[in-house]
């Protein structure tokens, strides 16, 4: 049996221009975004048919923990710097570097749940789980959505941290853009937050 | 020599990431900040999805590099961009139904 390469992974595809790795990633962020604007879609559809909103009346900013998002906000947009220190180490030759980079981008999304679980565990506490009412339903199934996607970037971070960075030693450039493409879907993870906080959090 | 090019060109744009980063914070802050002054809903909507708008541009112009990217992402995104409008459109359709005059709906 022999072996079968996927082509053009470090080459620009000659019709694309563009390595196949990335033009796929971008496909995928394509799906993606019609994912979370069914959401949004649903969002809109559900809060405008509501006579207030929340349904138990008050502010979102004041049913939800804005200081909390906010700082998660800040997480988030340090942790996308983080990512792209991360990948300009690459291009500039140095694992080291890319190795601190890529742990700091890590570790910031590890706090980015640990602050979301505060928020989830003090909303049960109180009783207000997606069952509640239509705003808890939204808020869970969209920021769920959203951490779900921040676990998936820990788990591809996390193998270009540890074993995935061995192809660095035989082929660089490769590994350099398997980083770049992790890049791009994390950056969209980071989008999505930015249009999820304040719609949730604030409006 | 060609690694040496690239590697300028990386460190050349390194500032622009940091600019971007500073600028995102900010952001951050004003919309915050904005939700504090409980201006009119479509007022408080509307600026708040300018700065989300503003922010995003500046993630996927500068840190996913959009803004030196080939052809075909932007030919992507545009099919992307109008099913996604069309998604945000659709619950339109339901206004709709209640000026025709469906009691009950």
């Amino acid at each position: 049996m022999s072996e079968t390469v996927i082509p053009y992974m470090v080459k620009p595809h000659p019709v694309t221009g563009i390595p196949n790795g990335k033009f796929g990633i971008w496909l995928f962020l394509a799906s993606e975004v019609m994912l979370f604007g069914a959401l949004f879609s649903s969002y809109v559809l559900i809060r405008t048919g509501m006579p207030t909103w929340p349904p138990e009346g008050g502010l979102s900013s004041e049913v939800l923990n804005v200081p909390l998002a906010t700082l998660n906000t800040a997480v988030l947009i340090t942790s996308s710097i983080t990512m792209v220190l991360a990948w300009a180490s690459c291009k500039m030759g140095s694992l080291p570097r890319f190795r601190l980079w890529m742990g700091a981008t890590i570790a910031l999304a590890f706090v980015f749940l640990v602050v979301k679980y505060f928020e989830y565990s003090h909303k049960f506490h109180l009783g207000h789980t997606p069952a509640h009412d239509n705003f808890y339903a939204i808020y869970f199934t969209m920021t769920g959505l959203h951490g779900l996607h921040i676990v998936g970037g820990i788990v591809v971070n996390g193998y270009l941290l540890g074993p995935g960075a061995k192809l660095w030693a035989t082929d660089p450039e490769h590994f350099t853009n398997r980083v770049e493409n992790a890049g791009l879907y994390w950056h969209f993870v980071d989008l999505v937050w930015i249009f999820l906080f304040p719609s949730l959090y604030l409006l | 020599m060609a690694e040496t090019a690239q590697h300028d060109d990386v460190r050349k744009h390194m500032g622009q990431y940091y600019v971007v980063f500073v600028a995102l914070l900010c952001l951050t802050a004003v919309t915050v900040g904005v939700s504090y002054l409980h201006l009119t809903r479509p007022l408080a909507i509307t600026v708040a999805l300018i700065i989300a708008t503003v922010k995003a541009g500046l993630v996927a112009a500068v840190f996913m590099h959009l803004i030196s990217e080939r052809k075909v992402i932007y030919a992507v995104l545009l099919i992307t961009a109008v099913f996604f409008a069309i998604l945000l459109l659709l619950p339109n359709l339901t206004t709709f139904e209640h000026h025709s005059g469906m009691p009950g709906t």
